[in-house]
């Protein structure tokens, strides 16, 4: 394929990239570009062109020595949800927008530290980034058929076109906000559309090599097994290789936390915390498909092109020697791909690092001018883009002075080496709060030095002067400090090496100096705020002690100049809204200082944030002691509020049921007062004219003789209704209290209702009223016959009190209906007043508009006959709708 | 002039004993069965005294007292309440609106007589 349409082929493939990236952007809250599987795609930026290439290289080389660098990762999966989730939310919280950021902020703002991370980045992600031009330039070159041409100018070099191609696209997708903790959808999600496609070539390439080239994974291994050290390759080699993996998998796990670009995607890109919930088995699901085929086309190629050739471009070179251009495309594409991922994403990351924790903290502050936001804006804009050519232009020269020697393999295992310099401050940091920034950064830089001896300067003095006699005679000729056999060191393979001494002294000395140095307040702070991080979320702003003098306005004059005028007021009235403050507040407390400074974080750093307010208010040292203090009365204060609040509202609520109950108990109160002044009334009605009687007959002796026979006889009436009284009262309240037991029975309501006339018809016939039994029918059902007796002749004699003698006439009746059977007595006489209706069954309850004389009676029949045949679950009402008369109706349910 | 006393009471047993107790009294007796029935009589008579229970249908004791309170002509008729209630507050309530005195059943006929007379 010649040089012309393999360019054409990669521009078309960047203008479908720039497209997804443009419509992702465009709908940025469309779910296609927010959801779980978007983000675990992206996590798999860390399958970079050294994974495409580089693990067939050593699979070839060392056997199954590549997989460690995968199963990091895959151990590391599963405690995202502890670590991760944490970092996510920190990050979230303070707005921070690098690792760089992270790290200075857990330190309390330390501009230095933030920078010597800055610096370790770059230090570690230059030679990974040239390890892809190296990638992309090789892999070109073989595409191509050039294999022998070199480029003898920059210009001539089709790799730096492609490196500036790829400048552009970070420079245009990851600027477009000064805020850089904002997300950047488009370049997120082609870096998930490009995770699929490599995948799929890989797969595609992978299954055509193993089942159409060859037969099969056995027939592989067949031949495989007759070259040469096979067994070697393939065996773990005793305890020393042992070491080695072990150091290996601790390498790559921390790379997945550490290494710009993962950040960026599973921390500063992350939407929402539950997709990580799908990302721990999906990425290890991944990262193992991405393996399933490299040992067999590292077996290919081997046995294809024997020990000779470039084991690290098998997957093209073998369709390329059968012929099939197209399926190496594909496979050039795929490898293109991850190049674009990694190179895109670790340029942003690392471009927003520069500028925020190296260029604008040191020196940069004073060119922010007052009441230029957008000026500034496009200042901060600049700083990032230029940094990110300068990034790729540095890793390119890079590339052009080292990597061409190097395999991919060793590179990437360099970058991992550096990056993995910052895991103790890192990791220990967030969870053991004593960790204080001189102890961060002590061991940065003696880790840092370390691997620069054992691991950079080998192979930088063999590039430039051409021997290696310091790698056999050590520094000064001393044994003990060859670079690969530190101390005597000898069995671990340079990387390990590296790692095992770099990280043992980085650790040492970060736990020495974290024991002996104590942090200050604001560093202090932090750390709690980081370690602690559950419980100090819902602080939030107060959650940073600070003692000071400050003005709002001076305050707000900083937001100006970075946010506009507009944004700042906003964001200090939605400030002053949240914490229910007046907005012409005059002086600022500890609350708006760590808000201001959060709002500029994503802007310019959370170091230069610091400086920026440090710059305009008057901070005033505070003590450890006070500090830890203040926090943990904040912390208490909101929980006792919040049991407050619980207890405050059970109180309130038992209050309320209280006062419910005593209105009840007082209502009962009541109306048992009522009862019984009313009861003690009618006693003493009947008591008062025996009284009057008697005294009258005792002391008028020459009182006529028939006036003598009516007192007498008002005496007995007046005895009878007292004892009617009582009986119904004493009734009445067993009915009432419930202490009634019925004595169920089968029985039949006919006869019932003919013992119940019998037993009125003597009054019925003194007021010649006329009795009525419509119905002859016999009904048997259950109930207790006494009492519904007495119902039936309350219901009867109250019928013939009401009405006219001689005219009147009552029915009585009964219907079934549906399980239950209704009882009616009606009369035809003056019938009961329609507001009546729901009293009449009140206990003593008299008609107001009974202007006859008060009939005969105790005043609780009615109350009794109700109460009686609720207790056989019955019913009773007045019919509301009679014409001429009064009809009352009662049922019995029955079963 | 006979004396003229107006009894109202729903009890037609404890009327009846007042009636003969009065007569024999040498009074000129009226009696009501309620509040009503005392203000129709109350339209033509002036009596010295009223005999006056409380709990009764339609006008009760207090809407008749306070009737006889607010008439010109009545001024000078005594108002005695006789009533079974006999609570503290119910016998302030009485007294406040203007009765004369407040009694309460059951009674003795000889006392009842005399508080009367010497109300008169």
């Amino acid at each position: 394929m010649n040089n012309y349409s393999l360019i054409a082929i990669i521009i078309i493939y960047l203008a479908m990239l720039f497209f997804i990236a443009f419509l992702a952007e465009k709908k940025r809250q469309s779910k296609w570009v927010n959801n779980p599987y978007v983000y675990t795609l992206s996590l798999a930026v860390y399958c970079s062109a050294w994974t495409y290439y580089g693990s067939i290289g050593i699979a070839a080389n060392s056997g199954i020595d590549f997989l460690p660098i995968y199963l990091g990762p895959v151990i590391a999966a599963p405690l995202w949800i502890v670590i991760l989730r944490k970092i996510i939310r920190i990050s979230k919280q303070h707005k921070i927008s690098s690792i760089a950021d992270f790290i200075s902020l857990r330190y309390g703002n330390h501009r230095f530290l933030g920078a010597l991370v800055t610096i370790i980045c770059l230090f570690g992600t230059l030679p990974y980034i040239s390890l892809q031009l190296k990638a992309v330039s090789e892999t070109f070159e073989i595409m191509a058929g050039e294999s022998s041409y070199i480029s003898t100018t920059i210009l001539d070099d089709s790799t730096f076109y492609v490196a500036l191609l790829l400048a552009v696209f970070a420079t245009f997708f990851g600027t477009q906000n000064t805020d850089a903790s904002e997300k950047h959808k488009g370049i997120i999600a082609s870096v998930a559309f490009e995770s699929i496609l490599k995948l799929i070539f890989f797969l595609v390439i992978g299954a055509y090599i193993t089942f159409y080239l060859f037969d099969g994974t056995s027939d592989l291994y067949n031949q495989m097994t007759k070259t040469e050290n096979f067994k070697e390759l393939n065996t773990l080699g005793g305890v020393e290789d042992g070491f080695n993996w072990l150091f290996m998998i601790a390498l790559s796990f921390l790379a997945i936390f550490l290494l710009p670009r993962q950040f960026q995607v599973s921390v500063l890109e992350n939407n929402r915390e539950k997709h990580l919930k799908k990302a721990i088995w999906l990425f290890p699901l991944y990262l193992l498909l991405f393996n399933v085929f490299v040992i067999f086309i590292a077996w290919a190629g081997k046995i294809t092109f024997g020990p000779e050739s470039n084991a690290e471009y098998y997957a093209l070179l073998l369709p390329l020697e059968y012929g099939n251009t197209f399926l190496a495309t594909l496979v050039f594409l795929g490898g293109f791909s991850a190049v674009i991922s990694m190179v895109i994403l670790s340029t942003l990351a690392l471009s927003t690092m520069v500028s925020n924790n190296l260029i604008i903290p040191y020196g940069f502050l004073d060119k922010f001018i007052k009441n230029q936001p957008e000026r500034n804006s496009k200042y901060i804009k600049n700083i990032r883009r230029i940094s990110i050519f300068t990034i790729i232009i540095a890793a390119y020269f890079f590339y052009i002075s080292f990597s061409k020697e190097l395999s991919l393999y060793s590179i990437g295992l360099i970058s991992f080496v550096i990056i993995a310099q910052l895991a103790p401050s890192f990791f220990i940091g967030l969870f053991w709060n004593r960790g204080s920034s001189k102890a961060a950064i002590t061991g940065m830089i003696i880790g840092f030095c370390f691997a620069f001896y054992t691991l950079v300067l080998p192979f930088t003095l063999d590039a430039y002067t051409g021997t290696d006699d310091f790698l056999h005679y050590g520094l000064f000729g001393i044994d003990s400090l060859k670079p690969y056999a530190l101390f005597g060191i000898d069995f671990l393979s340079p990387p390990a090496h590296a790692f095992f001494w770099s990280m043992t002294f980085n650790i040492m000395s970060y736990l020495v100096f974290s024991l002996i140095s104590k942090g200050n307040y604001r560093e202090r702070n932090y750390a709690e705020m980081f370690v602690d991080s559950k419980n100090f979320t819902k602080l939030q702003d107060s959650a940073l002690v600070w003692k000071g003098e400050a003005y709002v306005s001076d305050i707000k004059n900083v937001l100006v100049r970075f946010l506009g005028e507009k944004r700042a007021t906003r964001a200090l009235s939605i400030f002053f809204t949240k914490y229910k403050l007046p907005p012409d507040t005059q002086l600022a407390d500890a609350r708006l200082i760590n808000f201001s400074e959060k709002l500029l974080t994503g802007s310019i750093g959370s170091a230069s944030a610091k400086i920026l307010i440090a710059s305009v208010v008057k901070e005033e040292q505070i003590s450890l002691v006070e500090v830890l203090k203040i926090l943990e009365e904040s912390k208490e204060t909101i929980v006792s509020n919040k049991a407050l609040t619980e207890k405050s509202k059970e109180l309130s609520q038992l209050s309320t049921q209280l006062k419910d109950v005593n209105e009840e108990l007082i209502s009962k109160d009541k109306q048992k007062d009522e009862f019984l002044d009313t009861v003690a009334h009618e006693l003493k009605t009947p008591i008062t004219g025996i009284r009057a009687a008697t005294e009258l007959l005792m002391d008028d002796e020459d009182m006529p003789k028939e006036i003598k026979a009516q007192f007498l006889k008002n005496i007995l009436q007046d005895s009878d209704r007292l004892g009617r009284l009582i009986h119904n009262i004493l009734d009445f309240e067993k009915l009432e209290t419930g202490r009634l037991n019925l004595d169920l029975q089968y029985q039949d309501l006919q006869k019932t209702i003919t013992k119940a006339l019998a037993s009125i018809s003597q009054i019925a016939a003194k007021k010649e009223v006329k009795i009525i039994n419509k119905n002859s029918h016999t009904f048997k059902t259950i109930y207790d016959e006494d009492r519904i007796l007495q119902v039936l002749t309350n219901l009867l004699s109250n019928a013939i009190k009401f009405c006219a003698p001689k005219t009147g006439i009552i029915e009585i009746d009964y219907r079934l209906g549906n399980e239950l059977v209704e009882i009616s007595v009606s009369d035809n006489g003056k019938g009961i007043p329609k507001e009546d209706h729901d009293y009449i069954f009140d206990k003593f309850y008299q008609s107001k508009d009974q202007n006859t004389r008060k009939p005969q009676g105790s005043g609780l029949g009615l109350a009794i006959t109700k109460q009686i045949v609720e207790k056989h679950n019955g019913k009773i009402w007045a019919k509301k709708d009679v014409k001429g008369g009064a009809s009352l109706v009662f049922t019995i349910p029955f079963k | 002039m006979k004396k003229k006393i107006l009894i109202v009471d729903d009890e037609p047993n404890i009327v009846m004993s007042l009636e003969y107790t009065f007569k024999k009294q040498d009074f000129e007796v009226f009696i009501a069965r309620d509040g009503s029935e005392a203000l129709e009589i109350l339209k033509h008579q002036i009596p010295n005294v009223v005999l006056l229970d409380i709990m009764m249908p339609n006008v009760d004791g207090y809407q008749t007292l306070t009737h006889i309170k607010n008439t010109d002509s009545l001024k000078n008729t005594k108002v005695v309440f006789l009533t079974a209630k006999n609570k503290a507050s119910d016998i302030e309530k009485g007294l406040k609106l203007g009765a004369d005195k407040y009694l309460t059943k059951p009674f003795s006929v000889k006392k009842l007589v005399s508080e009367i007379l010497e109300l008169l």
